[in-house]
């Protein structure tokens, strides 16, 4: 009993989550100007995005597959928004187009990586440079920011004097869809085994291809989402929206303790990893760390990420050898 | 089985999107056209006192396009001098990325949580900032923008490198003294569509008009595009086209710079003149070499001091940010401000072989 505790103790999700808590109580506590709402209203909107596309990209990493082509998916959908909106077309019809191309955006990644059987690492990086190009050529070097206010309020606003921004309700909603999804249906349940092995999952009835078609989608859905509150969120629509996104996804998802040779990890950590990036970035901005080493602060933590799950599996490894060894040495005398 | 829930519940998610767009279709909603325009006034409240005392021991935040630029390094460095004059203190904060649009909202972020008294910020967006800029205004810090504006309303004052009628003008008037206001002159210009320029290149044409000119005329402007390339080739052309051509001007960085590297390589080296817009690390090499005689920027050292006395006299009340009030900002004289809340840095600098070394940007 105590020892599977400590097992779970030492799985990295946990870990990453205990951590997430251990940074923000010391931040609380010790830096100036962290625990105010205004602040955590901060962070939580500047970290959205990144959360928002963790979401499929985490089920993706799951079964197997990565999607690096997010980002400019969002700054393609953002970038015809801009232009839509120029044409003076209502906000109500763009968004819902805007969603449409990302689906066709995830759509095509997807129709790459099974029906041509590529590798998506290999299809999204052609696709990030192309669905960026795109953007370029739809909105030029034009910045389009006069967006109606009320959805501009809706997408950087908070609720009253609290530290919770409106758009971070819609967020859980997604986030509660998104673990249903992964941890509670069938669905979720056989990428595992597709992430695992996916020879044994089609062996085992699997529609693989099907599956990764539609994580493909959904995270298309989800970028072009994420792109349209971006624009949003920042008044801003521009070409080079959220460029880099992608990163701070992988590495967020990484950090979260997701497995990238797949099969392995939970949403759980993945938010988690996304919000420790979020709330250390917060800190080391308020402590006036500046911005190059912000950046080898976070490129030393994702190093650590990979190097942790090793060591605490072989931590658990170790000890489930160990119980085996003083189970099969006590039965012979208690027998 | 797993499928045919899967396939049910695309089904109904395809069902609930197609009735919402279907709504939203029904419901009119929000276009372009139903945005009014905000007005351009900036943001300016109360009344301003020009004989209040200037306040010390303000903390006046810098948050450059980019840090570690050389150019914002040395506007900095100038913000940073006149605080220091002035008995304030300085902090610069900012991404390591000129289009790291994101990373600067959260450093307005971060200043407002760390309650300076005013910053100093170059916008990489004239929109993206809007909404944090507002947040620092509420919260009482002042927000004065430098070198790139944000939308008027979104910050107090505007400290302006130079305007664009001084620009043209001086360009025009630095390469009529090296040609003897005669001879066949040509533009080197970046993009056909390059506002900027564009607006500079109408203000060359107007003081062209002047009678002094008459014997000066402009045989062609060319377009480099901001490439290196393409603006040596452009050079090179101008060159064949018009072998009488007695000067060049080139009002973008990129454009001077490899005009000066075709025209030193050259049997025109010395004798056709070249001036524009450069910047002195760029152009050392060529005017210690005599390719340049003169060409001008605007010191950004100059405009850091000035938008760190408009942050001070900003924070102390003796200006708002409201057009027609003036102040006066140390050794640089008075300033007035003008429409929307912009404040001109005056003419631009000429750099030349006495002065270039006193620079490094």
């Amino acid at each position: 009993m105590a020892d599977s505790a400590l097992a779970r103790a030492v799985r990295w999700d946990t870990v990453v989550g205990a951590l997430l808590i251990v940074v923000l109580l010391l931040s609380f506590t010790t830096v100036d100007g962290f625990g105010n709402a205004l602040n955590l209203s901060f962070l939580i909107g500047n970290t959205l995005p990144i959360a928002l596309i963790a979401l499929p990209m985490t089920l993706l990493v799951v079964s197997g597959e990565i999607d690096l082509s997010v980002a400019s998916t969002a700054g393609l959908s953002g970038a015809v928004m801009g232009a839509l909106w120029n044409q003076g077309m209502t906000i109500e019809t763009i968004i819902p187009i805007c969603l449409l191309l990302g689906v066709v955006c995830g759509l095509i990644n997807g129709l790459l990586v099974t029906r041509l059987g590529l590798p998506s690492l290999a299809v999204t990086i052609g696709t990030l440079a192309a669905y960026r190009g795109i953007a370029q050529i739809v909105l030029g070097s034009d910045a389009v920011t006069d967006f109606p206010t009320q959805y501009l309020d809706f997408a950087a606003g908070r609720i009253g004097d609290t530290f919770i921004p409106y758009a971070f309700l819609p967020f859980l909603v997604l986030l509660a869809i998104a673990v249903v999804a992964l941890h509670a249906t069938p669905f979720g349940r056989s990428l595992f085994a597709v992430g695992a092995s996916e020879e044994a999952a089609r062996f085992a009835g699997i529609r693989v291809k099907r599956q990764k078609l539609i994580l493909f989608t959904v995270t298309g859905l989800m970028a072009s989402l994420t792109g349209i509150f971006w624009a949003l969120h920042y008044a801003s629509a521009r070409f080079d929206n959220a460029t880099g996104l992608e990163l701070s996804v992988v590495a967020a998802v990484l950090l979260g303790g997701i497995d990238f040779d797949g099969g392995k990890g939970t949403l759980g950590g993945a938010i988690a990893g996304v919000f420790l990036l979020g709330a250390l970035q917060n800190v080391m901005s308020l402590q006036d760390v500046s911005a190059q080493s912000q950046i080898v602060v976070t490129g030393v933590l994702l190093v650590l990420s990979v190097l942790g799950p090793r060591v605490a599996r072989q931590i658990s490894v170790a000890r489930a050898g160990r119980r085996a060894a003083s189970a099969s040495t006590s039965a012979p005398t208690t027998s | 089985m797993s499928s045919i829930k899967l396939r049910r519940a695309c089904a109904a998610l395809a069902a609930v999107t197609s009735l919402a767009l279907a709504g939203t279709a029904c419901g009119g909603g929000t276009s372009k056209d139903d945005v009014k325009e905000e007005g351009g006034s900036n943001a300016s409240a109360g009344k301003a006192d020009p004989n209040a005392a200037t306040k010390k021991g303000l903390t006046v935040g810098f948050l450059p396009k980019q840090v570690n630029n050389p150019y914002f390094t040395t506007a900095d460095k100038g913000g940073e001098a006149a605080l220091k004059e002035l008995g304030s203190s300085y902090k610069e904060v900012g991404p390591s990325s000129a289009t790291d649009t994101s990373g600067q909202v959260s450093y307005v972020n971060t200043l407002t949580q760390q309650q300076v008294d005013a910053m100093a910020v170059s916008a990489q967006d004239p929109g993206a900032l809007c909404t944090a800029l507002k947040q620092a205004m509420k919260n009482d810090i002042k927000v004065v923008t430098y070198d790139s504006d944000t939308k008027p309303d979104c910050r107090n004052a505007f400290v302006s490198q130079a305007s664009a009628e001084a620009l043209g003008r001086t360009e025009v008037q630095l390469l009529a003294e090296q040609i003897g206001y005669k001879g066949e002159i040509a533009i080197l210009s970046a993009a056909q569509t390059a506002t900027n320029q564009n607006t500079w290149i109408e203000f060359m044409k107007d003081e062209l008009k002047d009678p002094k000119y008459k014997d000066m005329k402009l045989v062609k402007v060319a377009f480099g595009n901001d490439d290196a390339q393409q603006s040596f080739q452009q050079t090179q052309g101008l060159l064949q086209e018009h072998p009488k051509l007695a000067g060049i001007i080139s009002p973008t960085t990129v454009g001077i710079k490899a005009a000066a590297q075709y025209l030193s390589g050259s049997k025109y080296k010395g004798k056709v003149k070249l001036t524009g817009l450069g910047t002195p690390n760029d152009m050392r090499k060529y005017v210690k070499n005599g390719t340049v005689d003169a060409f001008e920027l605007w010191d950004p050292a100059k405009l850091g001091e000035l938008a760190a006395r408009t942050a001070v006299a900003l924070s102390s009340g003796q200006i708002t940010g409201k057009e027609g009030e003036t102040f006066k900002a140390g050794d640089m004289g008075t300033f007035t401000i003008g429409k929307d809340g912009v404040i001109d840095l005056g003419k631009p600098t000429v750099f030349d072989k006495k002065n270039i070394d006193q620079f490094n940007f």
